[in-house]
């Protein structure tokens, strides 16, 4: 995984809360087994309306996103951040996460950073008002800046260490391998197995 | 370290005494804590990127003895010894399958008695059992959590993870009691308490939260309607719903396959007794519910906290204080094309679906044949009966289940996901509107444009029935509603 301190790019406003996962990719594209390659599944359904705001020429190459509260909710699929990253985004602003969504978008290098409401309706403005201008989100600071305009986020500290070293979660738990046999050690023989098969 | 001697003089919840039991390792300073998994349940849809990863860096699947698979998603509900005819489909149960035999992990195919919904399949074979850890790439594990044990929804790169590792670095989650008091009518099921509890806290009430639902009224649940409730627990954006073990998850297990035997029984009953919550423990959250006035529920709208009991009307978006709420109410009528004020029952539907991880064990499969039996469906309306395993379908067919369910004119078919999300051909055809006894009706869940009503097995049928959203009361024939869902036993 790459490191992430600062990222500048075209901002998007998605101006809708409560965009679950079904949205963000639709369950037919989940049949694919493949992790690369969800660029076209992503927000597929409202894809379709010229209107729609990453249909916007003001909006290609967007790589953050500023949506409204409960993001990302639902199924725990995480195509949902493969299908974000392979679009370009590298940052979603919103209110609200999904509890497994966030877990998700740490592990793929998306930073999900939590403002408020108000902060969200600042920046949609600000977005609006210049389309297509860039927005400096800084991971070390934990700031988002469009033109005049700063908003703090929040992070846990532990994600975004982890973003920052760029590190890999299955590496650094493999650290502790000696703790893990320990454990199971210790196992208690009624807990279940699945083989042999009975 | 045994589990015992973890037991920490602090009263605890049993959230907290199955977490402390399986914690390798303490975080510090902001680093999540280590905690082992005991089970580990596999699908096609969520691992093949897993699967991959482990093959990119050249890792080994940790313990495959505690790791099963079986196929669920994409399988087809029909002519299930033909090859599945989408591509896609099709490629994705063969990577499982293949990878399932390169990693060593028992599978349960299509065909195979034990295939079926990966959350009806861990506890047939009596794999989930109280106090361990379950996990699985599908938010719906939840519904484990229903015998006492800590079982939750993971991403794909945490499959990974616990393959690898057969850890998950995790940040302890908070508590909050749902207290269900007082006893369910006659007609009213484990799917109307949950619905209820969803509408009440919100679809984001839950979030960051183990749910423990407590009381007289979940005590007198059998086993398939609490794992109804804890099935719909992610719906409340809660991570895991948990019930504490009692006689009748014990009576459940007993002879299961994989339940223990002999002294490890002895041994596991005497910890499992140990793991309620303890007097004077805290839950960060409390939330009651009263379960005599409980009504046969519906949703009306496109997120599952948008639901209502079925004497009541279409509500007026007008009439939600919450701005976000008003938007939502007016655009989920939009989508579902009601109108405000409309009585619920006078809703007409295309389909009725009964099935889904939620709804489709054998006491789902009894009480909805308890309804229609020596009834036809409402002519236009399209009924499709799913079974959650092939070990339910075969249960049912012994009892003779499968002929109530074709007499009615419905179709009766082979295990799987089937129409709760349409990844199979069991789709919805835009504008189609089904009353269902899933968990999601969210926008184009069930088939592009298609309209969901989550409902429970009891009002499927009366829906079924007559052709509109309808109460199991609505039906004359039925005024002795004594074998209902998720009641006492
Ligand atoms: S039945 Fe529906 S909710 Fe349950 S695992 Fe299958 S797709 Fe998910």
């Amino acid at each position: 995984m790459e490191k992430f301190t600062t990222v500048t790019g075209v901002a998007a406003p998605l101006r809708r809360s409560n965009v679950d996962t079904d949205q963000i990719i639709p369950a037919v594209f989940l049949k694919r087994v493949t992790k690369t390659g969800f660029e076209d599944a992503l927000f597929h359904g409202w894809r379709q309306d010229p209107e729609f705001v990453l249909n916007k020429p003001e909006f290609q190459g967007a790589r953050i996103l500023v949506a409204g509260a409960d993001f990302g909710t639902g199924s725990s699929r995480e195509h949902a951040v493969w299908a974000l990253r392979d679009f370009g985004f590298d940052v979603v602003l919103s209110p609200r996460f999904g509890d497994i969504f966030r877990g998700n978008s740490g592990k793929q290098g998306l930073l999900a950073a939590a403002i408020t409401e108000d902060e969200v309706e600042a920046l949609w403005a600000a977005i609006e008002a210049n389309p297509g201008t860039e927005m400096t989100v800084d991971l070390v600071a934990r700031t988002a800046t469009i033109g005049d305009l700063q908003v703090s986020f929040e992070v846990d500290d532990y994600t975004r260490w982890r973003l920052l070293e760029g590190l890999d979660d299955i590496g650094l738990t493999l650290r502790d391998e000696a703790l893990i046999s320990e454990f199971e050690a210790t196992r208690e023989s009624w807990r279940p197995q699945t083989l042999p098969v009975k | 370290m045994t589990s015992e001697s973890r037991t920490a003089a602090r009263p605890r919840t049993l959230a907290e005494k199955v977490w402390d039991a399986h914690l390798v390792k303490k975080g510090e300073d902001g680093t999540p804590d280590l905690i082992y998994i005991d089970l580990h349940l596999v699908h096609e849809v969520t691992s093949p990127q897993a699967f991959d990863g482990l093959r990119l860096a050249g890792r080994p699947l940790r313990r495959p003895d505690l790791t099963i698979a079986t196929e669920d998603h994409n399988t087809p509900t029909l002519a299930i010894d033909k090859p599945i005819a989408d591509l896609t489909s099709r490629t994705q149960i063969e990577t499982l399958r293949r990878n399932c035999e390169e990693f060593g992990v028992r599978l349960h195919s299509l065909g195979d008695i034990e295939q079926g919904i990966v959350h009806v399949v861990g506890p047939q074979l009596g794999l989930t059992q109280p106090g361990i850890t379950v996990v699985c790439g599908d938010s719906h594990t939840s519904t484990h959590g229903a015998f006492g044990a800590m079982a939750f929804g993971i991403g794909t790169s945490e499959v990974e993870h616990v393959m690898a590792t057969q850890t998950l670095p995790l940040k302890p989650f908070k508590t909050m009691a749902i207290t269900v008091e007082g006893t369910l009518r006659p007609g009213v099921t484990a799917k109307d308490i949950i619905l209820a509890v969803i509408t009440k806290i919100g679809t984001g009430g839950g979030q960051g939260y183990v749910l423990e639902y407590r009381g007289s009224a979940i005590r007198a649940l059998s086993m398939d309607g609490r794992m109804t409730i804890c099935n719909m627990s992610i719906e409340a954006g809660a991570r895991a719903g948990m019930v504490a073990p009692d006689a009748t998850t014990y009576e459940y297990l007993k002879g299961r396959a994989h339940a223990p035997e002999g002294q490890d029984w002895d041994d596991a009953v005497a910890y499992w007794d140990t793991l309620a919550t303890d007097e004077g423990a805290a839950f960060d959250a409390e939330v009651t519910i009263d379960a005599d006035t409980l009504e046969p529920f519906v949703t009306w709208g496109t997120n599952p906290g948008q639901g209502a009991s079925l004497s009541d009307s279409v509500p007026n978006p007008n009439d939600f204080a919450d701005a976000n709420e008003r938007a939502a109410a007016e655009r989920a009528l939009e989508y579902m094309d009601l109108t405000a004020g409309t009585p619920l029952k006078e809703v007409a539907v295309d389909a009725v679906f009964m099935g889904s991880c939620t709804n489709s064990r054998i006491e789902d499969l009894r009480a909805f044949a308890s309804i229609i039996q020596g009834q036809k469906k409402a002519d236009g309306v399209r009924v499709m009966v799913v079974p959650g395993s092939a070990r339910v379908r075969i249960e049912a067919e012994a009892e003779g289940l499968d002929k109530i369910i074709t007499d009615f004119g419905a179709e009766w078919r082979f295990a799987g996901c089937s129409m709760c999300l349409g990844m199979n051909p069991d789709q919805l055809a835009p504008g189609e509107r089904c009353a269902s006894t899933s968990n999601r009706n969210f926008e184009g869940r069930q088939g592009k444009g298609g309209r969901t009503h989550l409902v429970s097995p009891l009002v499927a049928a009366a829906t079924a029935i007559r052709g509109t959203l309808s109460s199991p009361w609505d039906l004359e024939h039925s005024s002795d509603l004594t074998v209902t869902s998720g009641e006492a036993k």
